[in-house]
């Protein structure tokens, strides 16, 4: 049995990483296309023809795509994601820096919400529509019709400016000890937690409730099991397939997504850092948030292939 | 009552009593507004400042594409950060004389073409080094260069030669330019060790402040220098920091939860909102920046002065500073120069909304149709308002306006100083010459307007080389006319530059040309204890 699983995880990963290349030929392929050339949109409207012409030898873009495409993975295979045309600073450690930021701020919002979701869900269906399951849905409902700047907007006047108790403004640097810097996530952290709460608290609702019709679980209500043991035993580990791919989905949004929140907090993310580059056409630091993006994506998609494989007998033991 | 209102002014400039509260006891003794001000301003002053803590700026306009690169500076946070670090050989005083830095004395020959700046001797860059007359040159030399892609470069074209001798740096200009030594005050030339040519983003100046955090677009940190030359001056805090807060609503939470102490570009919209914060006040300077509409002279339909004529008069100012910049501005008379400016030539008469005499030029001029207008949100705060507001006004002249939306991405590279008519701004100038010499002169980049006039471009150079100030006086009023009556410059608003500043602060002064203080706010200012 163990053979197969790892096998079927190998295949995954085999695939994720196939994935990973093909995206890599679109992104290289996207920032080629983009409206004008690059080397004039660097050197602005009042750069010479020389100046173009020497820029454009500087930067290689005078060989062919293919040869520039190859060049390009080749120093991302060796860890060289090559220097910012706007500043000439060091991709890879600039990167390094906001992708921890961001991973930060999407790991608290996730410790948070996703533990919340599910008990909300649980408590959901245990007390199927009556006043919890209403109360909860209704809540978490609204705060995901809200757009996700009203609610940074609504927390920074009331827990910020009103209260006093966390910061509005979430720069986090190196020298910020742990707690400081909790601290400082505290208020965007809580805004996502809202936006992305009712996705999860929802499906889980809808799939144990899915599972609830089973016939057995009417066996196991027969045999007189309390409500809560059903739903944990036995109805929860057969709806985790779907509930793992929501709360995939959902961290993923919390990497790369976030932007008007990063914004909002003056959070210095990822999200932030791409967007400054795209309006720069800077396009080596495009290239490289773009394939960070990806892989977070694919990476965590293959989580949730792998929790799926793994919690269903059907899919451990192929026939 | 005069001795009680002192008192009072005392404690306001001590901390003990908000400015809001003195202002407030004043008026309860029947003293006027202005007056209680210049109290105020007087105590505080006495007090003195004081040395000590973290000064914080929470300001929009920094990128994490930023660099430290003088040369490449174009926003507000650099340019506010590049303040507190870095040194120049002159910079401008609020009140419109010149501070002299790293240049102790400065003269020019008679025909003004040959500048001789006497370097201040002893003043230190912030790695130890004593700043030479060979640092200077070597600086002026690099935004001289085409390569180094500056932003000082359309001023320093008009070099033809740098040199060094002894204390000495002697400038000599291929035309007469009486203006030069308000050019060494453009916010690019600060002076670097051996010009930054080694490394020019490593932020070694010879500032009030020295480099300690770079962060683009996050932070930037800088800590007091100890051997600063001028320390009576500038640099009372220990630590200065701007935070990049690009969101305003976000800027104005952090300055209201006391996390900034100061924060630039307000919105007139929310300016009564922040009044009615506790602890805080706003600084507003009438500046040189405007915002325009323009007409390219040389295309159809707008190679007609009738038709120019036509829209000039069709635009009501009085309303747009109203409206537009919620009184906060004044309203302006289609030459691009304002008090702002030494010599601003201040009898030309005031254009004013008659669509009347609009009517009469369009129907001279034989136009017949819709006239497009291309605006965007980035091409000023309200501009499509005031696109809309301008649509109307035109309407009761019978002048029919078409409005185009471009979108804000591109706007700058595909719409402005392309398209023949268009919503834009300028930020000013230090020197009429030089604004002039950017944007109207025949042969200049960006000639927005396409203004190509022979007899304009001869009084520009005439009034380079012109050291007597009645004269050059006259030839500013001349072209100020010319740009006015055939130009394709419609102006209707010189905007004030807008901050709000926390009680917290002291030695705040309003700036002449920029946004707070003209940039050295940071530098200047100090935590009242």
């Amino acid at each position: 049995m163990g053979g197969a699983i790892a096998r079927l995880i190998a295949q995954r990963i085999a695939l994720g990483v196939l994935l990973l290349f093909a995206v890599s030929v679109l992104i290289f392929a996207g920032t080629q296309i983009l409206p004008g050339d690059v080397a004039q949109s660097i050197l602005g409207q009042s750069a010479t023809p020389e100046a173009v012409a020497n820029l454009r030898e500087e930067l290689g873009l005078n060989r062919p795509a293919v040869v520039r495409y190859f060049d390009w993975l080749g120093g991302i295979l060796t860890g060289d994601l090559g220097r910012s045309l706007s500043n000439n600073r060091d991709i890879a450690t600039a990167i390094g820096q906001r992708l921890g930021n961001t991973l930060f701020l999407a790991g608290v919002a996730a410790a948070v919400s996703v533990p919340l979701a599910i008990i909300l869900g649980l408590i959901a269906v245990r007390y199927r529509n009556r006043w919890p399951d209403k109360m909860i849905s209704a809540v978490t409902l609204a705060s995901i019709s809200l757009p996700e700047f009203f609610i940074g907007y609504l927390l920074i006047y009331l827990i910020a400016v009103q209260l006093g108790w966390f910061p509005s403004v979430s720069t986090v640097y190196d020298s910020m000890g742990f707690w400081e810097r909790l601290s400082a996530v505290a208020l965007p952290a809580a805004t996502l937690t809202l936006v992305v709460l009712a996705h999860m608290m929802r499906m889980t609702r809808a799939a144990i409730l899915n599972v609830m019709q089973s016939a057995y679980i009417e066996t196991a209500e027969l045999k007189g099991l309390s409500q809560f043991d059903i739903i944990r035993r036995h109805a929860f580990p057969n709806a985790v397939a779907p509930i793992v791919n929501v709360v995939m989905l959902n961290l993923a949004y919390l990497v790369v997504g976030v932007v008007v929140v990063e914004v909002i907090f003056v959070y210095p993310g990822m999200g932030q850092y791409l967007v400054d580059h795209v309006s720069k056409r800077d396009v080596p630091v495009v290239q490289a948030c773009g394939l960070v993006f990806a892989a977070v994506y694919i990476s965590l998609n293959i989580v949730a292939d792998v929790v799926a494989i793994v919690s269903n007998p059907r899919l451990r033991h192929p026939k | 009552m005069s001795r009680e209102l002192e008192y009072y002014s005392r404690l306001v400039a001590r901390g003990r009593l908000s400015r809001r509260e003195f202002l407030g006891r004043a008026a309860a003794l029947g003293v006027t507004a202005t007056l209680a001000n210049t109290m105020l301003v007087d105590a505080v002053r006495a007090a003195g400042p004081v040395r000590g803590g973290l000064l914080k700026a929470g300001l929009v306009g920094g990128e994490s594409t930023n660099s430290l690169d003088p040369a490449s500076f174009l926003t507000q946070v650099m340019f506010t950060f590049g303040k507190s670090w870095g040194e120049y050989l002159l910079t401008i005083n609020p009140d419109g004389s010149l501070r002299r830095c790293i240049a102790e004395d400065y003269g020019a020959s008679e025909d003004a073409k040959i500048w001789t700046f006497k370097i201040r001797q002893g003043v230190e860059f912030h790695n130890g080094k004593t700043v030479t007359a060979e640092d200077v040159v070597a600086t002026l030399e690099r935004h001289s260069n085409e390569e180094s892609k500056s932003g000082a470069l359309g001023i320093m074209r008009g070099i033809e030669k740098l040199e060094a001798s002894g204390n000495e740096v002697i400038v000599t200009l291929k035309e007469p330019n009486a203006d030069l030594p308000y050019l060494m005050t453009d916010y690019h030339l600060i002076i670097q060790p051996n010009g930054g040519k080694d490394n020019p983003a490593e932020g070694v100046s010879a500032g009030p402040y020295k480099v300690v955090v770079d962060e683009p677009g996050v932070r930037h940190v800088g800590e007091r220098f100890a051997n600063y030359w001028d320390a009576d001056t500038l640099g009372f805090a220990d630590q200065v920091e701007v935070i990049v807060i690009n969101d305003a609503t976000a800027r104005t939470a952090a300055l209201q939860g006391g996390q900034v102490h100061m924060i630039n570009r307000v919105e007139p919209k929310i300016i009564e909102m922040v009044q009615r914060i506790a602890g805080v006040r706003i600084e507003n300077a009438a500046g040189p920046g405007h915002y325009v509409f323009i007409m390219h002279c040389n295309t159809a339909p707008f190679d007609n002065n009738d038709l120019r004529m036509a829209l000039k008069l069709a635009m009501n100012r009085e309303e747009m500073v109203e409206k537009i910049l919620r009184g906060y501005g004044t309203a302006g008379n289609d030459f691009p120069i304002n008090a702002s400016y030494p010599l601003f030539p201040d009898d030309i008469e005031q254009r004013v909304y008659d669509p009347e005499q609009a009517a009469f030029h369009y129907k001279k001029s034989g136009h017949d149709g819709s006239i497009l207008l291309r605006t965007s949100e980035v091409a000023f705060p309200g501009a499509v308002d005031a696109a809309q507001l301008y649509q109307q006004s035109c309407a009761a002249a019978g002048i029919a306006i078409e409005i185009k939306r471009e979108p804000g991405d591109g706007y700058w590279t595909e719409v402005w100083n392309k398209q023949p008519f268009s919503t834009s701004y300028w930020g000013g100038r230090p020197t009429q010459d030089q604004m002039y010499s950017t944007a109207y002169l025949s042969t200049a980049d960006w000639n927005d307007t396409r203004f190509f006039n022979e007899k304009f471009d001869q009084l520009v150079l005439a009034a380079r080389a012109e050291l007597d100030e009645t004269r050059r006086k006259q030839m500013y009023r001349d072209m100020a006319v010319m740009v006015r009556d055939e130009g394709g410059l419609i102006l209707p608003m010189f905007n004030d530059v807008i901050d709000a500043v926390s009680e917290k602060v002291g030695g705040y002064v309003t700036g002449k040309t920029h946004e707070l203080s003209d940039g050295f706010a940071l530098a200047k200012c100090w935590l009242n204890a």
